[in-house]
């Protein structure tokens, strides 16, 4: 996907996909209204919101400030507690060391919890490749595993799917489990062939939604259980995250619990709140024998490297902004291409895979604004995309963290801009321009690339304004 | 890995970070009196499908008795060195088989997962906020009576009711000493992930019982 023009015409190509898919995109308008009507009845107190918003914008700001010695801090802490700790450059390093770990174990069956990171580094993919079975056990990740598919969304993985597709899926899986398409019975089928997997499982994955350095503690948060069921049912617990989700203090995490699942799904709370902070100690009963925290960089720390652009760190993945996201609800998660959709995945991709890989996802983007007002961690993400859009066809910045500066800079369209400065900037030019331009009008062209596929071509007045008022005058009235 | 290491952290060491602000301690505050806040802690977790039985301590036993019957449990794991644990011995007939999780869970995964009814745990408080019970499994109450069986009773002292989530980890200490695994719990096993639709009962309880004794 060097080729910028390459990278254009995929990701016009899957948006067309998308747009012509009538059944997704009924999927998506039903599920994103239902969200923003819960997230509003969820904060019906919007002097609560703002305060709740700015408190923490600035725990996660505090966080990413002090986040090397934040780290250091809960790598000692978790450590003392009994958790092991590695760190990982890229995805190809984490999924080594998962690998390791559970060749150390001869673990040959892994259950997994939903986690994003996992998604970002393929981990299913390169363990499966190594003769591990891994099956997903959230619900939503464990439809899509069945289908083959990629997340459509941070939050509600499957959200794409309606419940006859889902039903036809689990039929063709299971065929001794009875065709329907009741929600409650299609549940209870997850349930059975899931229980069975917990119990026997060598190992335990799951993602982190916050890391406390001052305890050594991991949280996870999630409604079915099954994140609970991965952490404590079998021997091996593999946590696996993002450097940037490690907060400071414990008193830091009860306004981030606050704000993540109203804003993510409109709940006061989610079902299950886990906090982890050692394995099985001696004479507990259940839980883990041995946990591990692999800590994934994969570009962040370059992210943090800008003044600016650090502020997407700040991101819960709370999913709010997809969800009042009107290009996204259009188009739907996979249109992106990427492992995170919608505005979040549009500020973080370019900036992890660099913006000559994915530097087009920027133009996704209609500039309205929506996904701020919602962020409950305030990030600027319309002047974060603005930003890198800029960066793509200037790269004047020199910034230190960003790959692929101007990779996206086209010469007729320079050209076009510099031309325009030209004329602007210069009256006697403007003026000629102008006599030309009405006179010449008939060779106005009706063809002007990709503008005019959904509109008319603009044509030229036979007079300007100028010479309309120079021959008629100006009306008083 | 340890190049791994050394390398995130030069990077982040390298970079410059603006400074910002203090966090300002925020903890929203309610003038709850207990009985509002009980009012409050019952409705919102009935509000996410868990059942709240108000009781006080003298009478729980036969609330327990009762709902134990409704319910048609057969076999409940609990402990039984608990104070909570001791009564319900005591009172306890030969119509519902009492479990203790005497060993590890390994050695009894099979009949663990199969054939418990319901699983009974004190708690350490609760959130009248977000209608939250808070969990600190021990040697005696394991991680996983909470999880496994399809019905979980949770017993919950209503002195132990907080305003918030923020209050209960600043007026317990939670940052002391953390145990191997705090739990929020605020309703049973759920999930929407089929046409937003909430089912019930998906990995963890389908059911979740609160006795609040007063």
């Amino acid at each position: 996907m060097n080729n910028p023009n390459q990278q254009f015409v995929q990701f016009e190509q899957r948006i067309h996909n998308a747009l012509d898919n009538d059944q997704v995109r009924k999927n998506f308008r039903h599920a994103m209204s239902g969200l923003m009507g819960k997230r509003a009845m969820a904060f019906a107190d919007d002097n609560e919101l703002q305060e709740l918003r700015s408190q923490d914008r600035l725990i996660r700001a505090n966080a990413l400030l002090k986040l090397p010695q934040l780290l250091e801090q809960l790598e000692a802490k978790l450590t003392e507690n009994g958790i092991h700790v590695h760190w990982a450059e890229n995805g190809e390093q984490a999924n080594t060391i998962a690998l390791e770990i559970l060749n150390s174990h001869n673990a040959k069956t892994v259950v997994k919890g939903k986690s994003m990171v996992s998604e970002e580094v393929e981990m299913n993919h390169f363990l499966e490749e190594k003769g591990i079975t891994v099956t997903e056990s959230d619900l939503g990740e464990f439809i899509i595993q069945l289908a083959g598919e990629a997340p459509s969304h941070i939050v509600m993985p499957a959200v794409h799917k309606n419940r006859k597709e889902i039903a036809r899926l689990f039929h063709e899986k299971f065929p001794h489990i009875p065709y329907t398409e009741d929600v409650d019975e299609l549940t209870l089928s997850a349930r059975q062939i899931m229980r069975e997997r917990f119990e026997q499982a060598d190992a335990g994955i799951t993602g982190v939604n916050f890391m406390v350095a001052e305890t050594g503690t991991l949280c996870l948060v999630e409604n079915e259980g099954n994140g609970r069921m991965c952490s404590t049912v079998p021997p091996l617990h593999i946590a696996i995250t993002g450097i940037e989700k490690v907060v400071e203090k414990l008193s830091d995490v009860p306004p981030l619990v606050s704000i993540l699942a109203r804003s993510a799904t409109g709940q006061l709370i989610t079902t299950y709140f886990n906090m982890i902070s050692s394995p099985r100690k001696e004479g507990e009963k259940d839980g883990p024998k041995e946990v591990h925290l692999i800590l994934l960089d994969n570009g962040r720390s370059h992210v943090r490297m800008d003044e600016e652009l650090l502020e997407t760190l700040r991101c819960i993945r709370c999913g709010a902004c997809m969800n009042h996201c009107p290009v996204y609800v259009q188009v739907g998660g996979h249109a992106y291409g990427t492992v995170y959709p919608g505005p979040i995945g549009t500020v973080l991709e370019p900036q992890l895979s660099g913006l000559d890989k994915i530097g087009t996802l920027t133009s996704a983007c209609t500039m309205c604004g929506a996904c701020a007002e919602v962020c409950p961690v305030r990030i600027p993400l319309p002047k974060l995309i603005n930003r890198l859009r800029s960066e793509a066809v200037e790269g004047k910045h020199g910034v230190v963290g960003l790959r692929g500066q101007g990779s996206l800079r086209k010469s007729k369209e320079s050209f076009i801009w510099n031309a325009w400065q030209w004329l602007y900037s210069s009256p006697s030019v403007y003026r000629l321009f102008l006599s030309l331009a009405t006179r010449l009008r008939f060779l106005a062209p009706g063809w002007l690339g990709p503008w005019t596929r959904y509109r008319s071509a603009p044509k030229p007045a036979p007079k300007s304004l100028h010479e309309m008022v120079a021959s008629e005058g100006y009306d008083h009235e | 890995m340890n190049s791994a290491r050394e390398n995130i952290l030069k990077r982040l060491n390298h970079s410059a970070v603006p400074s910002s602000g203090e966090v300002p301690l925020f903890v929203p505050k309610y003038d709850w009196t207990q009985a509002q806040k009980i009012e409050k802690f019952s409705q919102v977790i009935q509000a996410v499908h868990a059942e709240v039985h108000r009781t006080t301590k003298a009478d729980w036993l036969a609330t327990l008795t009762k709902i134990l019957e409704q319910k048609n449990v057969l076999r409940l794991l609990m402990s039984q060195t608990t104070e909570v644990g001791k009564e319900v011995v005591a009172n306890s007939s030969d119509a519902i088989e009492l479990l203790e999780y005497e060993q590890s869970m390994e050695t009894w995964k099979g009949d663990f997962f199969q054939d418990v009814t319901a699983g009974l745990t004190t708690t350490k408080g609760a959130i009248a906020e977000t209608g939250s019970l808070m969990l600190w499994p021990t040697i005696q109450e394991p991680r996983l009576i909470s999880l496994v069986p399809p019905i979980h009773i949770a017993v919950l002292d209503a002195a132990n009711l907080y305003d918030t989530f923020a209050q209960a980890v600043q007026e317990q200490q939670w940052a002391d000493d953390m145990p191997t695994n705090a739990l929020l719990i605020s309703g049973p096993s759920k999930t929407a992930d089929i046409e937003q639709v909430l089912a019930y009962g998906v990995h963890g309880p389908k059911e979740l019982v609160v006795i609040i004794r007063e």
